[in-house]
């Protein structure tokens, strides 16, 4: 792998290593800005299609500034803040959403040569600081004095315990596959740098070797950003917005801004770690060009399907969303890893491994079909969803 | 002399861990009240204890202000009272003060009511499962895909009435000017719309997974609990009671047409839903038939009608079916052209009263899709 070009050597100019971090940081700033209005925009304009809408139209071309003209009013917004609301809590709640996701862009490679660090432990960094965020989600729940709030935040909270650890697992199964073809080439360690596992996947993007540590990653992705189907914290119709209920302004504006950044670092972590990041799938070398386009191209088809799912699904229940992660997620999950460390200690090739993930996601599926139809039937043995029964109205009217 | 008690060592105190339950405010301004109702729930957790309702917010005072006005002056609060399902109260209204005075409608005219009442009740069951979807976290999809259909059914009305909302367009003894000249065509190309709109919504909704796990089974309510709270409607079938006005108590031209009465057998939500929407497929089979048997000409309004109608004193009870269940109006005459009293049956108000029953137990979440369930209309219930 080539070293790393800092973004100091564009310039041609030597520069101290502050000034480089600086420059960086500033980059992540404007990436998450632009990023989030990009996105903002696109999902309007996109669960408009799927709702029979035009979305908006009237800001600019195809409406194209409408989430910049949205940007503008919040930051003139007045910053409103509860009375009874706990002054430090509530006010720096913001920070701690918003800074765990800065955080997490540090390791995530956009192609080859172009990441903040190259952090060796990149993978565990990723959701050590990704699990930190929920502190401010509880903070911002507690701090504003408001029902409402305080259920959204118990629940993002109980969530984000309960779906961490079977997209942690789910994850963990590519750093084991990785890290076994690593020691083959010689090389011990280095399957935990973000930057090792994508470059692993010339061949072979691990979507394929894990569909099922893909499908389970994906889950909890949605959980953990309250995507819908698993937007409880945040449930319109049930808590008003959650612990979003109280904040207005620039600080409204702020948990957006971490939402939507956490949503793009999910996808571009599911790209890197399943989908072979700036890789072409299957073995071509990409140029620099190239490798960013397929990152985010990669990322963007994710982020559509993400959108696709908020248009076609309801939402969970609290307890059912528990229960479906303890229950069934775990420890599927689990047993992938189990299978994984099986068949790579008997040094069993990579397509057994694919194939036994696959098993694994089509028992999962089977599972959760048979359960729900199940439900849906109660004690009926056929698996169509009950209909009422017809009585015919001149049965009813001759004597019921 | 109190005994002394000497502690030789800390003494453990056994103390149950406390918990305090939570009173949440929901509405009058929360989004899945539909419209401004509120209910104060008391929740352990997320579990609904207690739940008190409050309506009222509506309160327009529409029954006592139709004794003010005369029998025909007052049709238009009908529109007003439950503004999903306008023409099915307006034909209560004219339907109880035909029958105070003694007038008959024509033919022409009970086919083009019957018409436009079933497809009032399909607006207004396409208006629950949009709203529904909603409560259940659909973000909108329902909801518009359920109102791109509504839009066509009101267009149609606006066709016939020139207005979208308040038809404000039977009359006693008829219809208040002819239906246009395309009302046949475009009922049937309606028709066909619907039916294809309906399966759309019933595609994107009822075999949905999570649909099921959250409908399945909550907010149950028995058919003996259902009839003791007075709830009529499709709320009433989807318990499992198969009592529908249009055939157990048939007026108008009922009885010339072949249709079913979806009935559910266990009371949940998810019945309550399955039931609206085959309603809407019942109702366009009725519209449909309809279309066909209507006579191609012939009055749409009674003749020989007085300027003032003055009916003798008598009182009467007239009920219907509504999308919502029974409306019923009684109306008392004192011989003058006013009523002397005119109250309105609301089914709403009737099936509201059960949802204390169906909701303790349950939920925050499923609290919102059992009210949603109800498919109240505030309008009606505060009248």
């Amino acid at each position: 792998m080539p070293d790393a070009i800092v973004l100091s050597e564009f310039a041609g100019i030597g520069m101290p290593d502050w000034v480089d971090a600086l420059i960086r940081l500033v980059f992540i700033v404007a990436l998450m800005t632009l990023n989030t209005l990009a996105l903002i925009y696109l999902e309007r304009k996109v669960l408009a299609r799927f709702q029979a809408r035009v979305g908006p139209t009237r800001t600019g071309p195809v409406g194209i500034l409408q989430s910049a003209a949205d940007a503008l009013k919040l930051l003139t917004k007045e910053d409103v803040r509860p009375h009874s609301a706990d002054r430090w809590v509530f006010e720096l709640a913001v920070f701690f959403v918003f800074v765990p996701v800065f955080l997490m862009f540090i390791p995530i490679p956009f192609t080859e040569t172009w990441f903040i660090r190259d952090l060796e432990l990149g993978f565990l960094y990723v959701f050590a600081v990704l699990g930190l965020n929920i502190v401010g989600v509880i903070m911002a729940g507690w701090g504003s004095d408001n029902k409402y709030a305080l259920l959204g935040g118990i629940r993002a909270a109980a969530q984000a315990i309960s779906y961490e650890l079977p997209m942690l697992l789910a994850a963990a199964g590519v750093v084991m596959i990785a890290a076994g073809h690593l020691l083959d080439a010689g090389l011990v360690g280095g399957a935990l740098n973000l930057n090792t596992i994508v470059d692993q996947q010339r061949t072979t993007p691990y979507i394929l070797l894990q569909p099922l540590g893909f499908v389970i990653f994906m889950i909890g992705a949605l959980a953990e950003m309250h995507r819908p189907p698993f937007d409880m914290p945040v449930a319109e119709s049930e808590v008003v917005g959650g612990y979003f209920v109280e904040y207005s302004g620039i600080r409204w504006s702020m948990f957006f801004l971490a939402e939507y950044t956490g949503l793009f670092l999910m996808v571009m972590l599911g790209s890197t770690v399943f989908l072979g990041g700036w890789n072409f799938p299957f073995g071509a070398d990409a140029g620099l060009g190239w490798q960013i386009v397929l990152t985010l191209a990669k990322a963007s088809a994710m982020i559509f399907v993400l959108f696709w799912l908020r248009a076609m699904f309801p939402r969970l229940r609290i307890d059912q969303l528990m229960a479906f992660s303890w229950k069934v997620l775990l420890p599927f999950a689990l047993l992938q890893v189990l299978a994984n460390g099986i068949i790579l200690a008997y040094g069993g090739p990579d397509w057994v491994v694919g194939l036994v993930s696959l098993a694994l996601l089509v028992s999962l599926v089977a599972l959760i079909y048979v359960l729900v139809r199940a439900k849906a039937g109660g004690d009926s043995i056929h698996l169509e969803p009950a209909r009422p029964r017809l009585v015919t109205s001149t049965e009813v009217a001759s004597g019921d | 002399m109190a005994e002394q008690v000497v502690m030789t060592e800390p003494v453990a105190v056994e103390r149950e861990f406390q918990t305090v339950d939570m009173n949440i405010n929901m509405g009058p301004q929360h989004p899945s009240t539909h419209g401004v109702f509120r209910m104060v729930l008391t929740v352990d957790g997320e579990v609904v204890k207690d739940v008190i309702p409050y309506i009222g917010y509506l309160h327009r005072g529409a029954e006592k202000l139709s004794e003010s006005l005369d029998y025909r002056g007052s049709l238009g609060f009908q529109d007003r009272t439950d503004y999903l399902a306008a023409f099915c109260n307006e034909w209560v209204h004219v339907n109880a003060t035909e029958r105070l005075a003694g007038i008959e409608a024509p033919e022409r005219a009970e086919y083009v009511r019957l018409i436009l009442s079933e497809l009032n009740r399909v607006l207004s069951h396409l208006m629950f499962a949009g709203a529904f979807g909603t409560d259940v976290g659909f973000f909108g999809t329902a909801f518009t895909w359920a109102f791109k259909e509504r839009e066509l059914i009101q267009d149609y009305f606006e066709a016939v009435t020139g207005d979208r909302m308040m038809y404000n367009y039977f009359r006693v003894g008829g219809l208040a000017w002819e239906p246009h000249e395309t009302f046949v065509e475009d009922g049937h190309w309606l028709v066909e719309r619907l039916r294809a709109g309906v399966e759309d919504l019933d595609a994107l909704m009822t075999r949905n997974e999570i649909m099921i796990a959250r409908c399945r089974d909550v907010g149950l309510l028995s058919a003996e609990d259902a009839v003791n709270h007075g709830v009529t409607g499709p709320m009433l079938r989807a318990s499992g009671v198969a009592f529908d006005l249009r055939v157990d108590e048939p007026y108008s031209i009922y009885d010339r047409f072949e249709w079913d009465i979806p009935v559910g057998d266990r009371g949940d939500v998810y019945d309550r839903f399955l039931v609206r929407m085959e309603e809407m497929r019942q109702s366009l089979r009725i519209v449909e038939q309809a279309l066909d048997q209507m006579p191609t000409s012939g009055p749409v309004v009674a003749e020989g009608l007085p300027t003032r109608l003055r009916p003798a004193p008598a009182e009467i009870y007239q009920r219907q079916e509504g999308p919502r269940g029974e409306y019923g109006i009684y109306m008392v005459s004192d011989g003058s052209d006013k009523p002397w009293r005119m109250k309105v049956r609301s089914p709403c108000f009737h099936n509201l009263s059960a949802l204390k029953q169906m909701t303790i137990g349950s939920y925050i979440a499923d609290a919102v899709i059992i009210l949603g369930s109800v498919d109240i209309v505030l309008g009606e219930v505060d009248r």
